[in-house]
């Protein structure tokens, strides 16, 4: 289905997301064109999804990153759905997953400082519908890797 | 610092990464050139990174996707090191995440259906070093990914 060039392109596209075009056409030996027509290509099959803009958290003060692990105290769809929807208002809230496992959710919240963190988990995440038990882990490091292309 | 135009622009472009200088300029009441200056004292400035993909694993035929919290033996020093450096390694993490907290590192994993993740998991995963203990959160569905900052 994705030809070598396909996959060297996403390769490219993940590990360095600040190239352009132009760049990445001269990195692949080929031309820019063929990459803008690629890069429609792979949108139109759902691989690639969308863009998401990078943004330096730490110059816009954003100095924490936390990952919150949430156990439901009832469940059932209603209560699902309106936890979900809820969550998803927080402006704090970057991610929400479902997940199975110890945890029904996996929520990356992102805060000023630790006291704009207790803040947001005081007022925002403890008052959530349905909410149980909340874990905390404060991100330390993130890499992301190309993955299995 | 960031002024008032700047915070708007970027809350726009957050919104919608693709728009044009045109499009920005008129949601922040202002000319294309001044959009255009902004921008790029924003990329200079480092404020503005790059534009990240959102791949969909499941369309290149990753169906499953693990969230794997490792805690680790942390009365061998080098234990970080040698195993952030063993799990880069492995061709079907996608993302490694560090933690102050109950786990330690967090990996993310994919692979094409439960078969696959299995052996992953066995001649992969299981054989890093210093893992203490290990526990795994079957990623079900995406309720929100916009990673969008309060701004």
């Amino acid at each position: 289905m994705l030809s070598i060039l396909d996959k060297q392109l996403l390769k490219k596209l993940s590990l360095e997301p600040k190239l352009t075009t132009s760049a990445l056409a001269a990195s692949l030996s080929t031309s820019q064109p063929v990459i803008w027509r690629r890069i429609k290509r792979l949108e139109s099959l759902g691989v690639i999804k969308g863009k998401r803009l990078l943004l330096n958290q730490e110059l816009l003060g954003f100095g924490v990153k936390v990952f919150l692990g949430i156990k439901l105290a009832t469940k059932g769809v209603i209560s699902l759905h309106d936890f979900e929807r809820a969550a998803s208002g927080i402006p704090e809230v970057q991610s929400i997953e479902h997940v199975l496992g110890l945890y029904d959710y996996r929520v990356r919240v992102v805060a000023r400082d630790i006291a704009d963190f207790e803040r947001v988990l005081r007022r925002r995440i403890m008052t959530l519908p349905g909410v149980g038990q909340v874990e905390a882990n404060v991100l330390l490091s993130e890499e992301v890797l190309p993955g299995p292309i | 610092m960031l002024n008032d135009l700047d915070n708007r622009i970027l809350r726009y472009l957050q919104n919608d990464p693709e728009s044009s200088v045109a499009k920005l300029a008129e949601k922040a009441a202002t000319t294309s050139p001044v959009v255009s200056r902004r921008l790029a004292k924003l990329q200079q400035t480092g404020y503005i990174l790059g534009h990240e993909l959102i791949l969909d694993w499941s369309a290149l035929g990753f169906e499953v996707q693990v969230s794997l919290r490792v805690t680790l033996d942390k009365t061998e020093p080098a234990a970080f090191d040698e195993f952030l450096e063993a799990a880069r390694q492995i061709k079907e993490v996608l993302e490694i995440q560090t933690f102050l907290g109950m786990v330690d590192v967090r990996l993310s994993v994919v692979a094409r259906d439960m078969k696959h993740y299995q052996q992953v998991y066995k001649d992969s995963i299981l054989v890093l070093p210093h893992i203490s203990d290990i526990e795994a959160l079957m990623h079900i569905s995406t309720i929100k990914m916009d990673r969008r900052l309060p701004i």
